[in-house]
């Protein structure tokens, strides 16, 4: 093991991320962490890293490193075009990066956010025990902010085991934003039935507004039965609040851990990834699940990650010459 | 927002926030009566916690309760609080009380001559009015540090600005919508500034981090301006600057 780096050429809303800042909502602080936390728990399993370990969360600002020393990395989430000197490799994968080696993704047709875990993880001072980055309250990751060109990035303990690129089978990864399922409150009251019932049956369409703090919907208004303005409580990872106008929007990692507006339901843990990795124009509806479905859902996600994560070599689509000239004579053949 | 007492909920309310997150609701108002059930349920968890729970958020009138359900079921959380809640009469111990510095000269308290002409008073008499109170801090939210406060007089019950102001100092003292805030990180606010404490909320260097509790009352003391240097300096040096007032025998 011996100490690498790996340097940001480009990196558009990149930013380092561990599982989040715990245990100081009661003084306001934002927790952060992930916005697909299977995602990011999978690039670090494949490494065998533990699943917190601090990652660089690639948004669909897309991502450019080149690196310093041998390092191995897996990527996971988010579909996005990844290149690795030249080379196109699946979008979730892992390798050995060798020094000075370039490293792109590029957002794809599908997904938002990607991660790009280490072997060893990422070494980051902690603010509040967290490295994980919000950039409203200049917390975590490198001064509080998002990274940027130049930034240098230290993994003291960097493995370099992996060799060439794999592609990760991660099937649970496979998540269309179609269906969300949520658990109803903790504000439903707020909310005649019927509009609970239009809610949950009529669509809803992803907005380009979005960002880690929120997810923001469109389509027909929900009505209030009495009033938009409630007196402060918790928000929870993934609540739908219905502010004034009657748009919903979901709150994510960045959220404020209090708030004033009506909660109609809330997004279950096993779909947050899910949710958070629809484009704008994306449409949705939601399903309401009850509690147990939704624990179900947990203790399922959690057993994908008990194993370790199955890698298949990626074969070269690079043909010999040979092979290249027989095809001409066949085609020469049939023309 | 305006505090109003209120009959709160005998036994309290139990909501789903998802299934890692229970909120216990005592009331629906702004309440100090409401905001001690609270407050005496988050006592009980942090000195009994039940495996599982992960971080307990007190607001004004409910506490939520983060927790893993892969470890702690639903039901058996709920139970637990049921037993607390009764034992919740094993009272919290009362908050601490503080003198808190602050500076109400125009350059600190930039918008205090515009409350004054909203409330028709002099500036004078809306120094006198704040400064004179005891304020509860009944939570925190909004931005790290950044607390809530209860006991705004009411000839300073003012609605909150339309559109937000520009971004205040760090260690803002505000008033709006009835009620009073501290606020250690400079934002856009659509709440009034009428002074400024030197006294740092939140510090990562330092040991407490965050100096208020929850259920802590506050009394705000006028200092000059150069006393707020002199203050400001010690407080940015690490020490505490706010005092403590010793519970009576």
């Amino acid at each position: 093991m011996t100490a690498a780096r790996l340097k940001i050429l480009s990196g558009a809303g990149a930013t380092l991320q561990d599982a989040g800042r715990h245990g100081y909502m009661r003084y306001g602080v934002t927790p952060a962490g992930p916005m697909d936390p299977l995602a990011f728990a999978t690039a670090n399993r494949a490494l065998g890293n533990d699943l917190d370990a601090t990652a660089v969360e690639v948004s669909v600002g897309g991502l450019s490193v080149v690196t310093e020393g041998p390092l191995d990395v897996a990527i996971a989430g988010g579909g996005f075009r990844i290149e690795h000197d030249g080379r196109a490799l699946p979008s979730n994968v892992a390798l050995t990066l060798k020094p000075d080696s370039l490293l792109t993704l590029k957002a794809g047709a599908d997904g938002a956010w990607g991660y790009l875990a280490v072997g060893g993880g990422i070494d980051v001072a902690p603010t509040l025990g967290s490295a994980a980055t919000h950039t409203r309250s200049g917390f975590g990751g490198l001064d509080g902010r998002a990274l940027r060109a130049g930034d240098a990035l230290v993994v003291d303990a960097a493995r370099a085991t992996l060799g060439e690129p794999a592609a990760m089978t991660v099937p649970w990864l496979d998540r269309r934003p179609d269906r969300i399922r949520v658990v109803l409150g903790p504000q439903a009251d707020a909310f005649v039935p019927d509009e609970i019932e239009a809610f949950l049956n009529e669509g809803w369409t992803v907005t380009a507004r979005g960002d880690r703090m929120a997810c923001f919907l469109k389509g027909r208004p929900l009505r209030h039965a009495a009033g938009h303005d409630i007196v402060s409580d918790g928000i929870a990872m993934g609540a739908i609040q219905v502010p004034g106008d009657g748009l919903p929007i979901v709150l994510m990692a960045d959220r404020q851990p209090t708030g004033g507006y009506p909660k109609i339901a809330t997004v279950i843990g096993a779909d947050i990834g899910r949710l958070a990795q629809a484009q704008a124009g994306v449409m949705m509806r939601f399903a309401a699940v009850s509690i147990e479905e939704a624990v179900n859902a947990r203790r399922a996600e959690r057993a994908a990650l008990v194993p370790a994560i199955r890698l298949e070599p990626v074969v070269r689509t690079v043909f010999s010459s040979e092979f290249l000239l027989g095809l001409n004579l066949i085609d020469g053949v049939t023309a | 927002m305006t505090e109003t007492p209120s009959s709160h909920l005998e036994t309290p309310r139990f909501l789903d926030a998802g299934e890692a997150a229970l909120v216990v609701e005592f009331g629906a108002t702004v309440d100090p009566a409401v905001n001690d059930r609270v407050l005496a349920l988050d006592a009980a968890l942090r000195a009994r916690t039940p495996e599982g729970v992960t971080e307990t958020v007190p607001t004004y009138r409910s506490l939520m309760i983060h927790y893993d359900p892969l470890t702690l079921d639903r039901g058996a959380l709920v139970e637990a609080v049921k037993g607390l809640s009764r034992a919740e009469a094993a009272e919290r111990a009362p908050g601490r009380a503080w003198i808190v510095p602050c500076c109400y000269e125009p350059a600190f308290g930039e918008d205090l001559a515009e409350v004054a002409d909203k409330v028709g008073l002099t500036p004078d008499k809306v120094v006198a009015l704040h400064s004179g109170a005891e304020y509860r801090v009944y939570m925190y939210g909004f931005a790290p540090g950044f607390a809530y406060l209860g006991g705004l007089p009411q000839a300073l019950g003012l609605p909150r600005r339309p559109t937000p102001r520009p971004p205040h100092s760090e260690g803002a003292l505000m008033i709006g919508g009835g009620l009073a805030a501290v606020a250690s990180f400079p934002m856009p606010t659509g709440w009034y500034v009428l002074a400024r404490t030197p006294e740092r909320l939140f510090s990562a260097r330092r040991d407490p981090t965050f100096l208020f509790e929850a259920g802590d009352t506050l009394h705000f003391e006028a200092v000059d301006a150069a006393a707020f240097a002199e203050l400001d300096a010690r407080a940015g040096a690490g020490e505490v600057v706010a005092r403590l007032v010793e519970p009576q025998a």
